[in-house]
C-alpha cells in the first residue's frame, strides 16, 4: 500500500468513490501539520470505524451541520494557546452538510474571519442516508427522493449556486475543482491554505452508488462535467470579483452535455426526452456564458 | 478491545486492520514493459493501494487492500493495467 | 483580600469564567443569560480576560465550537438559557459522549410555546439525560462558586464530562447581590490549568467522534455512566477543598432542620429561600417540617436522599418543570430511591411556579396543607399544580 497516503488503507468506502480520491488529494496537498474537522456523512462512515481510523491527521466528527462552527472552536483553541502558525484547519463536508443543514455554521465561519479552509466534497446528493436529493442535487437527476415518474422528470430545480453564496462574503479564497483535474485541485488547496483568512473549495466527487455510473469511470466522469461545461472551475482571491478567473476551460467546441448524461444511471431516463436534453444543455450555456466560456 | 474515553482513536491509520482486498471482482494487473513510471494510478487510487519505491521496481498493487475498482487501469495513459477476472 | 462586589447572577458567571482563566468561550445571545457574553466581551476588550471570545451565530454552533475547542485542549465555557439550550440538544449529548469537559451557565427559562422568559427550569430538566453533571444555585454567591468549582469536578480525570450551572431566570440573572469575588492566586491555586488526556494534536494524531457499532456502543454509554458515579466523589472532595479555602460549605444535598422532621420539602435553586421562610413559619406552629436543597441533580444524590428523607413520613417535592403527561421529573427519581425499601415515606409532587410565577411563602404553606391532608386521607399518589386556574382553560369536549 502507499505509505505516504495520509489517508490510509481499509476504509471502507464503495470501490470507485470519488470523495476518497479527493480526500487523498486534499491531504496530499496540505500535508501533515492538519487539523481535519468533518461532518457525518459518507466519508465519516467509512474512515472513522471505532477501533479504526483512516486518518493520518488529527480529526474530529461531531455531528452533520457543524464542521464549520467545530473548525472555528478548533481556531479559536489554537489561537488561545499561541500554537496556531504552521497548521492548517480543514473542515470538510459533504453537499448535503454543506449546501443544506451546514450552511449556517459555514457562513457565520465564513463571516468571522476563521482562518480555516472548508472543502465541500460534492456528489449531488445525500449518498449516506441512501441517495435523497439534496440543494447540489442537479435538474433531471433521479434520486430516492426526486424519482421519475409520471408527473416528474426527476429533481425540479436545478442546483443550488454554493461557491457563489460563499464568494458573497468576500473570503480570502473560494474555488470550484473537479477531482477529475486533480493538479487544478491541489494547485487550489494550497492556494487557499496560502492566505490568512477563510476560504473554501467545493469539489466535484463523482459517486458510483448514487449515479449509478461504472467504478472504473469516476475520473474520466469528473473531467467529462468541466469539458462540457456542465461544471465550471474558477477562482476568487481575497474577496475581490476582479480576480475572478476560469481556471480551466473546456475544449472547443465544448462537449455536448449529452455525453456527460448518457453515461450516469440518474440520468437514464432523461435518454428519450429529447426537450429536457435541450433544456439541461440552454441552463449549462446559460451558465457558461456568464463566466466567459464559449 | 479496549473502550476509551470519549472513543477516542489513538493510533492513526489503524484502518488498515481491514483487509478490503476480499471485496475485488477484478484483479489490476499492471504491464511494467507498456508502464512509463508516470506515477498517475498511484494518484488516483481511491484506497491508496498503489505505490512506487524505485522506478526500476515500477508501480505495485497491493492485493490485500485493492477493491477492484478499475480506476487505475482507466486512467493510465499508457493502457498498461489490465483488469482481469479474479479467480476465487 | 477577596473583593466584594455587588453583581448580577450571569455577571458572577462571567467573573468566574475570568478568575478561571477559560480560553475560549464561544457564545450567542439569549434573554436572560445575555450579561454574561456581554461581560466577557467588556473583560476581553479591556484586556482584563485573554481569551477568543467567538461571537456564534447560533447556540448550535456556540456549542460545537465549544466542543472544538475544548478537543483541541482548552478550557471552554460559555452560557444560554431555555430555546438556545434547546437548540443545542443535539451538540450537548456529544459534548459528553466526547468526555469533554466544557462548563455552561445557565439562566433557567421556560420553555416555548408559548414563548415566556421567565423561570422555570424546563430548559435543564429536559438534558437532565445528556451526560452532563447539573449543578443548580440558589444564590449569585452560589453561581461564581459552582462555576469555579465546576471547572475543576468535569476536568477531574476520574469525571471528564461538561456540567452545567444552572440559576434562575431574573431572580439570579439579574438580580443584585453581594458577591465575594476571590482572589485570583487563590483561584489559580484552587484551579491549575485544564489538562486533557486526549486532544487534537499535529504531533500525536488521533481521531475524535468515531462511528461505533452495537458492538461497543454499550460500554461507550457505560463508560459516561461509570465517570457520573465517579463524579460523586470527586464532587465532595471539590466542595471540600473549596471550603478549606475559601470559606464557604457546598454540599450535594442541603438539609435544613430535617432532624426531626416528618414533612420534608425538596427545592431546587432560588425557592429554596421561600421554602426556608416557609419551614421556620411552620416550625413556630410546631409543625415538625423540614427542607432539602439539591444543588447536584446529576450526577443523582441518591445516597444523600435516602439519608435524609428515609425516616420522613411526607415527603414534598417542588417542581419548576413539567413532564407533560405524568407530573415532575424530580420526583419520579426520588420515589425511586424508595422503591424497594421496606419503610418508606409517602412522596408528593407539586407543581410550582412555572414560567416565571411567583412562588410565596402562603403557597408553600398550602402545599404543607395539601399534603397533609393527602396524609390524612392515605393517597397513595399525588401529583397537584398549585396556583393554576383550571376553569379559565378552553376545553373542546
Ligand atoms: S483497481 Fe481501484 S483500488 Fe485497485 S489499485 Fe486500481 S484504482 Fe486502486
Ligand atoms: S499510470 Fe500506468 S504508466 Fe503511469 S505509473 Fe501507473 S501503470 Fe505506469
Amino acid at each position: 500500500m502507499n505509505e505516504e497516503s495520509l489517508f490510509a488503507s481499509g476504509h471502507t468506502a464503495c470501490a470507485g468513490c470519488g470523495a476518497t480520491i479527493a480526500l487523498r488529494l486534499l491531504l496530499a496537498a496540505a500535508g501533515k501539520n492538519t487539523i481535519v474537522c468533518q461532518v457525518t456523512g459518507c466519508m465519516e462512515v467509512v474512515s472513522t470505524g471505532y477501533p479504526n481510523t483512516a486518518w493520518k491527521v488529527p480529526y474530529i466528527h461531531v455531528a452533520f451541520e457543524n464542521a464549520a462552527a467545530v473548525a472555528s472552536g478548533v481556531d479559536a483553541a489554537l489561537k488561545a494557546k499561541g500554537e496556531r502558525e504552521g497548521k492548517n484547519i480543514i473542515a470538510l463536508g459533504g453537499d448535503g452538510g454543506t449546501y443544506d443543514i451546514g450552511l449556517q455554521a459555514l457562513s457565520g465561519m465564513l463571516e468571522r474571519g476563521h482562518d480555516v479552509l472548508y472543502v465541500c466534497y460534492d456528489n449531488e446528493a445525500y449518498m449516506n442516508t441512501g441517495i435523497q436529493r439534496s440543494s447540489a442535487t442537479p435538474y433531471g437527476a433521479s434520486t430516492t427522493t426526486s424519482p421519475p415518474g409520471k408527473f416528474s422528470i426527476g429533481e425540479d430545480t436545478p442546483k443550488k449556486p454554493l461557491a457563489e453564496i460563499v464568494a458573497a462574503h468576500r473570503p480570502s479564497y473560494v474555488a470550484t475543482a473537479s477531482v477529475g483535474y486533480y493538479q487544478d485541485f491541489q494547485t487550489k488547496v494550497k492556494k487557499a491554505l496560502s492566505k490568512k483568512g477563510p476560504s473554501f473549495i467545493l469539489v466535484y466527487t463523482p459517486c458510483p452508488t448514487g449515479w449509478r455510473t461504472p467504478s472504473e469511470k469516476t475520473m474520466e466522469i469528473a473531467k467529462l462535467a468541466v469539458d462540457t461545461g456542465y461544471l465550471i472551475l474558477w477562482e476568487m482571491e481575497n474577496g475581490d470579483r476582479n480576480t475572478l478567473k476560469v481556471t480551466k476551460m473546456p475544449p472547443k467546441p465544448r462537449k455536448p452535455v449529452e455525453e456527460y448524461l448518457k453515461i450516469q444511471g440518474r440520468f437514464r431516463h432523461l435518454m428519450n426526452k429529447p426537450e429536457e436534453l435541450k433544456k439541461i444543455q440552454e441552463l449549462v450555456d446559460a451558465e457558461c456564458k456568464r463566466y466567459g466560456i464559449e | 478491545m479496549k473502550i476509551t474515553i470519549g472513543a477516542t482513536v489513538t493510533e492513526a491509520g489503524s484502518s488498515v486492520r481491514n483487509k478490503t482486498g476480499g471485496w475485488r471482482n477484478m484483479r489490476p494487473v499492471t504491464d511494467l514493459a507498456k508502464c512509463k513510471r508516470c506515477g498517475i494510478c498511484i494518484i488516483v487510487c481511491p484506497d491508496a493501494v498503489i505505490s512506487m519505491k524505485t522506478r526500476e521496481e515500477g508501480p505495485k498493487t497491493d492485493y490485500d487492500y485493492c477493491k477492484g475498482c478499475g480506476i487505475c487501469a482507466n486512467e493510465c495513459p499508457f493502457k498498461a493495467i489490465e483488469m482481469q477476472q479474479e479467480e476465487r | 483580600m477577596a473583593m466584594k462586589m455587588v453583581l448580577r447572577g450571569n455577571m458572577a458567571t462571567a467573573y468566574a469564567a475570568k478568575l478561571a482563566r477559560v480560553e475560549v468561550i464561544p457564545a450567542y445571545p439569549i434573554t436572560p443569560s445575555t450579561l454574561f457574553p456581554e461581560k466577557i466581551s467588556e473583560f476581553v476588550a479591556n484586556g482584563e480576560l485573554k481569551c477568543q471570545f467567538i461571537k456564534c451565530e447560533s447556540e448550535h454552533s456556540a456549542m460545537s465550537a465549544c466542543i472544538g475547542a475544548s478537543a483541541t485542549g482548552a478550557r471552554v465555557a460559555t452560557a444560554t438559557s431555555s430555546q438556545g439550550l434547546a437548540l443545542m440538544h443535539e451538540v450537548v449529548f456529544i459534548a459528553a459522549g466526547l468526555r469533554l469537559p466544557i462548563v455552561m451557565a445557565i439562566g433557567n427559562r421556560a420553555l416555548s410555546a408559548p414563548i415566556n422568559i421567565w423561570c422555570d427550569h424546563q430548559d435543564t430538566i429536559a438534558e437532565r439525560d445528556s451526560g452532563w453533571l447539573q449543578f443548580y444555585a440558589e444564590k449569585n454567591q452560589e453561581t461564581l462558586d459552582l462555576m469555579l468549582m465546576a471547572f475543576k469536578i468535569c476536568e477531574d480525570h476520574r469525571v471528564l464530562l461538561p456540567g452545567m450551572v444552572g440559576m434562575d431566570a431574573f431572580v439570579l440573572t439579574h438580580t443584585m447581590e453581594c458577591v465575594d469575588i476571590p482572589e485570583q492566586e487563590e483561584v489559580d491555586r484552587f484551579l491549575p490549568p485544564y489538562k486533557p488526556v486526549y486532544k487534537l494534536d499535529v504531533n500525536n494524531p488521533m481521531t475524535f467522534g468515531a462511528f461505533s457499532s452495537p458492538d461497543n456502543y454499550m460500554e461507550f454509554r457505560y463508560a459516561v455512566h461509570m465517570a457520573m458515579e465517579s463524579a460523586v466523589k470527586v464532587i465532595d472532595e471539590v466542595f471540600e477543598e473549596f471550603e478549606k479555602k475559601f470559606g464557604r460549605n457546598y454540599q450535594r444535598v442541603v438539609p435544613f432542620m430535617v432532624e426531626d422532621a416528618e414533612v420534608i420539602l425538596v427545592t431546587i435553586g432560588s425557592m429554596t429561600g421561600t421554602a426556608r421562610e416557609a419551614v421556620r413559619l411552620l416550625r413556630s406552629k410546631g409543625k415538625k417540617v423540614g427542607l432539602l436543597k439539591i444543588t447536584t441533580l446529576r450526577p443523582f444524590p441518591k445516597d444523600l436522599l435516602k439519608k435524609y428523607l428515609k425516616d420522613a413520613k411526607v415527603v414534598v417535592v417542588l417542581e419548576r418543570n413539567i413532564s407533560l403527561g405524568f407530573g415532575g421529573a424530580v420526583y419520579p427519581e426520588i420515589a425511586a430511591v424508595f422503591a424497594n425499601a421496606a419503610r418508606r415515606p409517602k412522596i408528593y409532587d407539586f407543581i410550582i411556579g412555572l414560567g416565571g410565577r411567583d412562588i410565596v411563602v402562603e403557597d408553600i404553606v398550602k402545599v404543607y396543607e395539601i399534603a397533609m391532608d393527602a396524609l390524612k386521607a392515605k393517597k397513595a399518589e399525588m401529583v397537584e399544580w398549585i396556583g393554576v386556574r383550571k376553569d379559565e382553560i378552553e376545553v373542546i369536549k
